[in-house]
């Protein structure tokens, strides 16, 4: 494959020109990112429903039911409270976590509320079915992704800062911190702060998510008792899962976050279509032509 | 003079209002025949590969005696109601005889003190359960495969079935269900696997309450007993065992005395307790509900690695 669209442009023209189209995502990628979005979207609910089962976290080889690390539980108030317990630390999570309102409008015992988990009643074996469909989808889409990005280039490309951008990285930083993107030619390429977050979420978390929840399994742990070893049991396994799992949430929210203050059209239509629109490089000009430009 | 919803409230309220209709949605696709059926490829894709990277020697991971909990948590079934069932504690399982039969050329039964003089295996592992909690305890028992060799097995043998003395269903009328509309069953608040024996009481007092709500007697219709099932892959396993020992102690009502299943390489609730009779079969289609066992009937997965 031809590695010219990395830079491909629709009709040359002037960096004085105000606006550059720019061809930013393949296909293979613009599919792989939304049936990523879809997988997982399903396992965190489907998830959640598991989490609830047995709604308590341990650490180490086994439960140790007194002392978990984290637990959520119901109270035998009238109207029942829900107290989330936090490494000793119980807080009133009435409502959310622990108890919440179900389906039914009567308080339900339970982790997560309904809204939140895959089937919305309690439904383990509902919820595991879920869980290892979208798994599975989940996991040959990003070995799908991962081929495509090695044989391309994109995956050097877009993830792996270039010595300059290792260089100004905390001029990088401040950039971020102020809500200034790059424009121009700059714009081009991922910035060092989306670089290595993209590399933390696509080579850390997502395949340390992806063994944890195989280190859960008892037949994998006879198959390959290195899942054991690395996360020092299979309740720490399920901790880290839990953990991961809060920390891809967190990633989303930052990233979805990001794509509305950079520029929600734009961004949509890059991942949608593959044309991405770069702003010529502005003079450090009065501020206020940012709140026009959208329209 | 008319207050305009501000654009936020209007924007929550489509976003609260597009994911309640997608949550609706999922939950209804998730009761389409075709879509479970969809979904269940998930997990036989699980079977499939994890019966790849398995062999049949691969040991499920055994553990120190220091890593034994000192609280193993009892599920399912944990005082079953029946009456005979109680019979048998009375007398401290003097008169139980383990029924082996089905396709085999010698059906036999057999004694626990006889059980107990054939070879045994001892195993320190871990119990996974279906919920997400884990416990190690340390198990000696008979391994299946002595029983299955005395037997001899029929070349058409495929699965083999435990039956087991805890009622789990009374089989009554499922009355509850039939009113429908407002006052559509109520999900079940325990979510998890602990399922009191119908008719069981709260009480741990095995013995004096024996004469007390006899489980035959309450449901009209044929009482549903727990079973379960595998395969000659799992069977012939070196850890699967009939485990009559747990810490070195008789194996306590609580974790299914006389006899337990221990499957090492699955999740707990294949592993039956109170096993009453072995029987090997060419299929358990027409057995209980036909999905080869009491939690499978209930929507779980037969295979359980994971």
């Amino acid at each position: 494959m031809p590695r010219t669209y990395l830079t491909r442009s629709a009709p040359e023209v002037g960096e004085t020109e105000r606006r550059r189209w720019m061809f930013r995502h393949p296909l293979v990628i613009r599919i792989a990112h939304w049936v990523n979005a879809l997988t997982l979207l399903v396992l965190l609910m489907s998830g959640l429903q598991i989490f609830n089962a047995h709604p308590a976290l341990y650490w180490g080889k086994v439960s140790t039911f007194d002392t978990p690390l984290m637990s959520m539980a119901s109270s035998e108030d009238d109207p029942p409270k829900g107290v989330t317990t936090v490494l000793g630390h119980a807080f009133d999570t009435t409502g959310f976590l622990g108890s919440s309102t179900g389906a039914d409008g009567q308080p339900a015992d339970r982790g997560f509320p309904s809204w939140l988990t895959l089937p919305s009643e309690q439904d383990l074996t509902g919820g595991r079915s879920w869980h290892f469909f979208f798994a599975w989808a989940f996991v040959l889409n990003g070995l799908a992704y991962l081929l495509y990005g090695v044989l391309s280039g994109q995956l050097r490309f877009r993830l792996i800062p270039s010595r300059d951008q290792i260089r100004h990285f905390g001029a990088s930083i401040w950039e971020h911190l102020t809500l200034r993107f790059p424009q121009g030619n700059e714009a081009k390429r991922y910035n060092v702060i989306q670089k290595l977050t993209y590399v933390a979420v696509i080579l850390v978390l997502l395949p340390v998510q992806v063994l944890a929840g195989l280190a859960m399994s008892p037949a994998m742990d006879a198959a390959a008792p290195f899942l054991l070893t690395m996360f020092g049991g299979r309740q720490s396994a399920r901790t880290v899962h839990f953990i991961v799992a809060n920390l891809l949430v967190l990633f989303v929210v930052v990233h979805v976050a990001l794509v509305l203050l950079s520029g929600f059209w734009n961004n949509m239509r890059g991942m949608l279509t593959g044309w991405f629109v770069i702003e010529r490089q502005v003079e450090p000009a009065p501020v206020t032509d940012r709140a026009g430009e959208a329209a | 003079m008319i207050r305009l919803p501000s654009r936020r409230s209007i924007l929550l309220g489509a976003t609260g209002a597009l994911g309640a209709t997608v949550l609706g949605g999922c939950d209804r696709l998730g009761e389409m025949g075709w879509f479970k059926r969809t979904l269940a490829t998930g997990e036989d894709a699980n079977q499939f590969v994890q019966r790849l990277l398995l062999t049949e020697r691969t040991l499920a991971p055994e553990y120190a005696e220091a890593d034994i909990s000192p609280f193993f948590k009892p599920n399912g079934t944990e005082d079953p109601p029946d009456k005979a069932y109680k019979a048998l504690v009375k007398r401290k399982f003097a008169g139980f005889q383990l029924e082996v039969g089905g396709l085999v050329e010698k059906p036999f039964k057999i004694s626990l003190a006889d059980l107990r003089k054939l070879p045994a295996r001892t195993q320190i592992t871990r119990h996974d359960c279906v919920e997400g909690w884990s416990c190690i305890g340390k198990w000696t028992g008979v391994p299946l495969l002595e029983l299955l060799q005395r037997a001899v097995l029929k070349p058409n043998a495929r699965y083999i079935v435990f039956h087991c003395a805890d009622t789990m269903d009374q089989g009554e009328p499922a009355d509850a269900e039939a009113t429908g509309g407002a006052e559509a069953p109520v999900a079940n608040p325990n979510p998890n696997m602990t399922k009191k024996a119908a008719g069981a009481d709260a009480t741990q007092d095995t013995g004096d309450r024996s004469d007390e709500a006899p489980a035959e007697e309450a449901g009209t219709a044929e009482p549903v007993r727990f079973y379960e099932s595998i395969d000659l892959v799992d069977a012939y396993h070196p850890q699967t065992i009939l485990a009559y020992e747990m810490n070195g102690k008789t194996l306590p009502v609580a974790h299914g005395a006389p006899l337990r299943l221990r499957l090492e390489r699955n999740l707990g609730y294949k592993q039956a307790k109170y096993v009453m009779r072995i029987e090997m079969v060419e299929s358990f289609a027409d057995i209980g509900e036909g999905k080869g066992g009491y939690w499978e009937d209930q929507g779980y997965a037969w295979y359980a690695g994971i």
